[in-house]
């Protein structure tokens, strides 16, 4: 296909879905209307339930079964990811020694930033069924806050600080977690993800009932996801060169 | 002006299939795939918004009489911001592969069935 | 607030294009990032602190520093194959 047959087909498909769209959009109810049948019941549920935060209610409580769907794509797609940048038989690992040219402010603002979105991904996590956040959230903070040491120049100490065999353990504990709060609201309250905590009060710390245990479950997980995603691409970035089976071809064919 | 939001999510998201089909990179692709999906989260919010609410969440100044927006779309946001990240994950990773196989990323010199 | 809303969506809308329409993907991956930053202000305009957090994690860091460690990889593929011949 040509670049120019390629734009028609493009502009064609283009213009029949604008079309649509353009129709589409004025049945929608307007922009800010205060008609909102599902809030309404979302926010119902969420005060009988006293989670404080209805969106995590939402996602640990009324649908907790999509958001262990969720996790599942996100675990897959960490082996799909793991499987496709591991080092192939005929590529070498480098071992990094220079530090290269990082600014002694920088790194420092890494060091003195790294335990702190370490613990406030931890705070996150743990506040999620109350305050804004919860496991995505902190996970993916706390993920982050551990690759600023990479932005520091210190990709070795980094490695070292973060054990890949063991996060590869955390991530699936975090799945089997999830699955034990699932299989066990089967077996006290009859449902699979039935929430069968004593719910306490609502904005308490401990409140919501398994909305916390599912939230630290996922919390883990995804942190520990994070990190092995980041892992693939900063190994494969940073410290595999080479194709041997290059060079010696190359050898063989100058020989 | 009440169909703005939504005419701004749907923008975005053809924006993102148009710099697809334009792509002469498979990296810029994946993050025009990226570009495309975040449109959706902005289509998806502005069903839920409601004009003079606030957060969906119960505390001081929250109560059940107070007026919120829809906890049920932001859920699904949520997410669908997961799901991007692991579905560019995957593509990267993917585009590697390619790279370090065919040699490029262009996709007009890449012909499809090839391994 | 309305307002703030219409303006900051106005903002990611040229964001996006700009995103799009940037050939270099280097430049591509700092300006996916700015764009993610402009998504967390019109997210916590639209009153969802939940996505904003979310949205911040992994829009503006996880995901364009994949995007920059690939790119990071394909040019030094690139090099390792001028190198050779």
């Amino acid at each position: 296909m040509t670049p120019r047959v390629r734009l028609v087909m493009l502009l064609v498909g283009l213009a029949g879905v604008v079309v649509m769209l353009a129709t589409a959009l004025p049945e929608l109810p307007g922009f800010g209307g205060h008609t909102h049948p599902y809030r309404d019941r979302a926010m119902t549920a969420a005060y009988h339930q006293s989670t404080a935060n209805a969106v995590a209610s939402v996602n640990f409580d009324q649908r907790a079964f999509d958001t262990f769907g969720e996790e599942t794509i996100l675990i897959a797609s960490v082996m799909g990811v793991a499987a496709l940048v591991r080092r192939l038989p005929e590529e070498q690992r480098r071992e990094r020694r220079q530090r290269g040219h990082v600014l002694e402010s920088t790194r420092w603002a890494a060091t003195v930033f790294l335990p702190l979105t370490v613990l406030l991904g931890a705070d996150v996590v743990t506040h999620g069924a109350i305050t804004p956040g919860g496991g995505f959230q902190g996970g993916a903070i706390a993920a982050t806050g551990i690759h600023l040491l990479y932005l520091g120049g210190r990709y070795r100490l980094l490695e070292r600080l973060r054990p890949l065999a063991l996060f590869e353990v955390t991530e699936a504990a975090g799945l089997a977690g999830f699955l034990a709060v699932a299989v066990t609201g089967l077996a006290v309250a009859g449902s699979v993800l039935a929430n069968f905590l004593p719910r306490g009060q609502l904005t308490q710390l401990l409140s919501a009932g398994t909305v916390p245990a599912l939230n630290f479950a996922v919390g883990v997980a995804v942190a520990s996801s994070i990190i092995l995603l980041i892992a693939g691409f900063l190994e494969q970035a940073l410290a595999i060169t080479g194709h041997r089976s290059d060079s010696q071809a190359d050898d063989e064919a100058a020989s | 002006m009440s169909y703005y939001p939504y005419a701004v999510g749907l923008a975005i998201v053809l924006l993102g299939i148009i710099g697809i089909a334009r792509s002469r990179d498979l990296v810029h692709a994946v993050v025009c795939l990226s570009i495309s999906q975040s449109g959706t989260y902005v289509l998806l919010l502005a069903v839920g918004f409601d004009r003079g609410g606030v957060a969906p969440i119960f505390g001081s100044t929250v109560s059940r009489s107070t007026r919120v927006v829809d906890p049920v779309v932001q859920a699904l946001t949520l997410t669908d911001i997961v799901v991007s990240a692991a579905v560019t994950s995957m593509l990267l990773a993917v585009v590697l592969q390619i790279a370090k196989r065919r040699d490029t990323v262009d996709p007009d010199q890449l012909r499809s069935l090839e391994g | 607030m309305t307002v703030v809303i219409m303006v900051a969506l106005t903002l990611v809308l040229i964001g996006a294009a700009l995103v799009v329409f940037t050939r270099s993907t280097a430049r591509q991956a700092v300006l996916l990032a700015v764009y993610g930053l402009l998504l967390v202000f019109v997210f916590l305009a639209m009153q969802a602190p939940d996505v904003a957090l979310s949205q911040l994690a992994v829009g503006t860091a996880v995901v364009p520093l994949m995007v920059m460690l690939t790119i990071r990889k394909i040019s030094a593929l690139h090099r390792d194959r001028k190198d050779r011949r």
